[in-house]
């Protein structure tokens, strides 16, 4: 019945893919629904949807992986970072509630499509900027008490919070604006490559801020990142944003189309990398490491078989649907 | 609004409303996915163009019942930890993994063979898009299988020790999975599934038959599902009583809120038919009796002693009028599944099945009983659990979160607005699927059409000649 410290960390890994799988794939096509309201009703919209069309749905199930492998793995965990979160939660199911079935009603129900075209927007932006408030709840600090969540069903709003919620509604914005650089061409491109200049400063504006004021929330975070010897590898992550940052605007700015995309989707590994070198190897900051909350090595071995053999098919046919879908779209359909 | 409101309540109502609907939606895609696969094998077997026809027809309607059952299933995933956080930390070893392995397959199906079934007809020929059909009922079988585990352990847990921290923690995975009850509610929630699917397929039958007996497509779905009717409902009526004995085994607070039974019988028990249970004194006023019978039922044998809720501390007792009434609506829709299959075999033999009025308004009024029952049952069992979560061993009222009020009030208004907006829409366009009669040479799935349910292999949702070349 003991704990295994291995087996601990794989499903560590294992969760932390699923949640980045989930954070890039997921956000751009929750940062073409953040963008929407930018575009004309009728074509430009229809292309920007077609884009997503094929792929949205498999994208979210990477969060359903996510919420059940902790629940699994780290059910301490669980049971602490959700009523801690109540509220962002239920904001974000409900977004995605509403934004998911928009998909589906817009085409079906044209006479509504105005109404359906608003509840795809203001559900993705509920949901991208539940998220990141979630996040940066998660990063300021939960009270726990014995077992439990100790503090009120409001303490996840600050301004920190807000920050990092508006910073990921910015960085998804930015995913969706340079998936259309790459899918898309004409006019609609020239204005998703506009938007991915403004949103791209606004995410680098907000990775630098949250980055700047997450030392201050906790000594260990600032133990983390700025004690020698850690520094040597640390400050390579900020190095390598800014790299990525001139990347991505001497890239659009000569024209390219695909590489804007990749540079984004770098940026978020590497806020992801930076968020994993704050954090690890506590899943609660300070409170609750990824061993206190583990299930018995019984229960992780038990679901590492299954996870273990659908995983990697799951990967693979993800894989194909997007090669199969390369390539520009219009507004008649997605290919 | 519901701040006068306990957050225990209101945290109950809210996983009582998300699941009662969530609940709906699969009990219908695994009867119809089976149903589906009929079809196709008749196709099959027979080369008989309406067959294939009611295969496009209803798996039009498949299509938007499996995702609302995502969309809403989504929501139960997080359920557990935000409203139910202290059952989640207890039992996350043992219900974590099993909910884990529904999530894998459920995944899995979406992954792959979901696409091929909707859309990959021509594309990949009959027989592999047969097996297709055949692994997604399998699969929705495969979720159910799961699910019901879980859902069996908290009613019967076994297979488990509690460690130092209060978790119940996995000793016998075999034990933990195939526990007491599970094998019961498994085949009665499945053959519950089947049910409801066939009352459903015999009111879209029976509807288009009132209106064309002729009709083709009609005249073979009213047929099939009346003898699935005919075959599945004496069948759930055994398999719930065998079910019933299995609870009376380990749950008897729970039955004996069922009958009724507050006092103990000591030489046979009557059945109470009808009556107001009353929980503060203990006794079922204006009770309408049948000598003997409940012993009869339960014991088999007519002045078998009968122990009442009196023997059980009343701190453990379930809701009594809850689960005697929700039991008896159960059970009412039950019988009345009974007559309308047995109506249908007098029908058949008298070759008057396509013809007769009547028989088809008594079925379409039965379309929508299966979900009532299935409801019903779910009360019955969930209620009747009460005062546990994990029954005997984690009492309901230490399993949730400390939330206010507030929270779980605010947050349930939210959920019955979203699900009402959101779930009428979809059932509207499943009513209009349906109010269309099957013709011959039916349409499947109309290429191009961005559907929740494509899954992660869309590119069968394609038509060939709408795909471009791609750039570079």
């Amino acid at each position: 019945m003991g704990y295994s410290v291995d087996l601990t960390v794989v499903w560590a890994m294992i969760i932390a893919f699923a949640l980045l799988a989930y954070v890039v794939m997921d956000g751009f096509d929750l940062g073409i629904g953040i963008l929407f309201p930018v575009f004309r009703p009728g074509r430009e919209r229809d292309t920007a949807m077609n884009s997503v069309a094929p792929v949205w749905d498999g994208n979210e199930t990477w969060l359903v992986l996510g919420g059940g492998g902790l629940f699994a793995a780290f059910p301490l965990a669980y049971s602490i970072i959700l009523p801690a979160l109540y509220a962002p939660f239920m904001a974000m199911l409900l977004g995605l509630i509403f934004r998911g079935v928009a998909f589906e009603f817009r085409w079906r129900d044209p006479g509504h499509r105005a109404f359906w075209d608003v509840a795809f927007s203001a559900g993705s932006i509920v949901a991208a900027l539940a998220q990141g408030i979630a996040l940066g709840a998660l990063l300021q600090g939960i009270p726990v008490e014995g077992r439990a969540y100790a503090g009120g069903w409001g303490d996840w709003l600050s301004p920190f919070s807000l920050l990092v919620g508006l910073g990921l509604v910015c960085g998804y914005a930015l995913l969706g604006a340079t998936w259309l650089v790459m899918r898309t061409d004409g006019a609609l491109q020239q204005q998703a490559r506009c938007l991915s200049v403004w949103f791209g400063a606004a995410t680098l504006t907000a990775i630098a801020l949250v980055s700047a004021a997450t030392p201050f929330l906790g000594a260990a975070y600032w133990q983390r990142w700025l004690t020698m010897p850690n520094v040597l590898f640390t400050a390579q992550v900020p190095l390598l944003v800014v790299i990525a940052g001139y990347a991505l605007f001497h890239q659009l700015r000569h024209g390219a189309e695909r590489s804007p995309f990749l540079i984004a989707l770098g940026l978020f590994f590497l806020s992801f990398v930076g968020l994993g070198i704050s954090l690890f190897p506590d899943v609660i900051p300070t409170q609750v490491t990824i061993w206190e909350a583990a299930s018995p090595a019984s229960s992780q071995r038990f679901m590492l078989v299954g996870a273990a053999v659908l995983i990697p098919l799951i990967l693979a046919y993800t894989s194909y649907a997007y090669w199969v879908f390369r390539g520009k779209v219009d507004a008649e359909g997605y290919h | 609004m519901l701040s006068h409101l306990d957050p225990l309540t209101l945290a109950r109502a809210q996983f009582g409303f998300t699941v009662a609907f969530h609940i709906i939606f699969p009990a219908f895609s695994i009867g119809l996915a089976s149903y589906l696969a009929v079809l196709e094998a008749l196709w099959l077997a027979t080369g008989r163009q309406v067959f294939l026809d009611l295969f496009k027809y209803w798996i039009k309607i498949f299509a938007i019942a499996f995702a609302m059952g995502v969309v809403s299933g989504l929501v139960m995933s997080y359920q557990f930890g935000t409203n139910w956080s202290v059952f989640a930390d207890k039992t996350g070893p043992i219900l974590g993994p099993m909910m884990a392995y529904e999530v894998l397959s459920a995944f899995f199906l979406e992954a792959g063979f979901l696409g091929v079934m909707l859309f990959g007809l021509h594309r990949v020929g009959p027989r592999l898009h047969f097996l297709a059909t055949l692994v997604v009922a399998l699969g929705t079988c495969f979720s159910a299988f799961w699910i019901l585990s879980v859902n069996s352990w908290m009613q019967t847990p076994q297979g488990f020790t509690i460690n130092a921290q209060g978790q119940f923690v996995p000793q016998d995975w075999w034990a933990i999975v195939f526990n007491p009850s599970f094998p019961y509610r498994l085949v009665h929630m499945v053959l519950a599934a089947y049910l409801t699917t066939a009352l459903v397929v015999g009111a879209v039958g029976a509807w288009h038959l009132l209106r064309d007996r002729r009709n083709p497509g009609a005249r073979v779905m009213f047929s099939m599902a009346m003898w699935m009717i005919a075959v599945v409902a004496p069948l759930q009526i055994a398999a719930g009583d065998a079910h019933g004995l299995n609870t009376l085994e380990h749950q008897p607070a729970k039955v004996l809120a069922m009958e009724g039974h507050f006092q103990s019988h000591p030489d046979g028990a009557p059945l109470i038919v009808f009556g107001l249970p009353d929980q503060e004194t203990g006794t079922v006023r204006y009770a309408v009796q049948i000598p003997k019978l409940s012993s009869l039922i339960l014991k088999h044998d007519l002045n078998a002693p009968l122990p009442g809720l009196d023997t059980i501390p009343r701190e453990n007792w379930p809701v009594v009028p809850v689960v005697f009434w929700s039991f008896r609506i159960m059970v009412g829709l039950g019988l009345a599944m009974l007559l309308l299959g047995l109506a249908s075999l007098w029908a058949r033999w008298r070759s008057k099945l396509y013809e007769w009025a009547p028989l088809h308004r008594f079925a379409l009024v039965m379309g929508p009983t299966g979900f009532l029952a299935v409801l019903a049952g779910w009360v019955t069992t969930e209620v009747g659990r009460q005062p546990f979560t994990v029954y005997g061993m984690l009492r309901t009222s230490a399993s949730a979160s400390s939330l206010s009020a507030q929270a779980v009030g605010t947050s349930l208004v939210a959920f019955v607005l979203v699900y009402f907006a959101v779930f009428s829409a979809g059932v509207l366009y499943i009513l209009r699927l349906m109010a269309k009669p099957p013709h011959p040479g039916e349409p499947g799935i109309q290429a191009g059409t961005p559907i929740r349910t494509a899954g992660i292999t869309p590119d069968l949702a394609v038509d060939p000649d709408r795909v471009l070349q791609p750039a570079g």
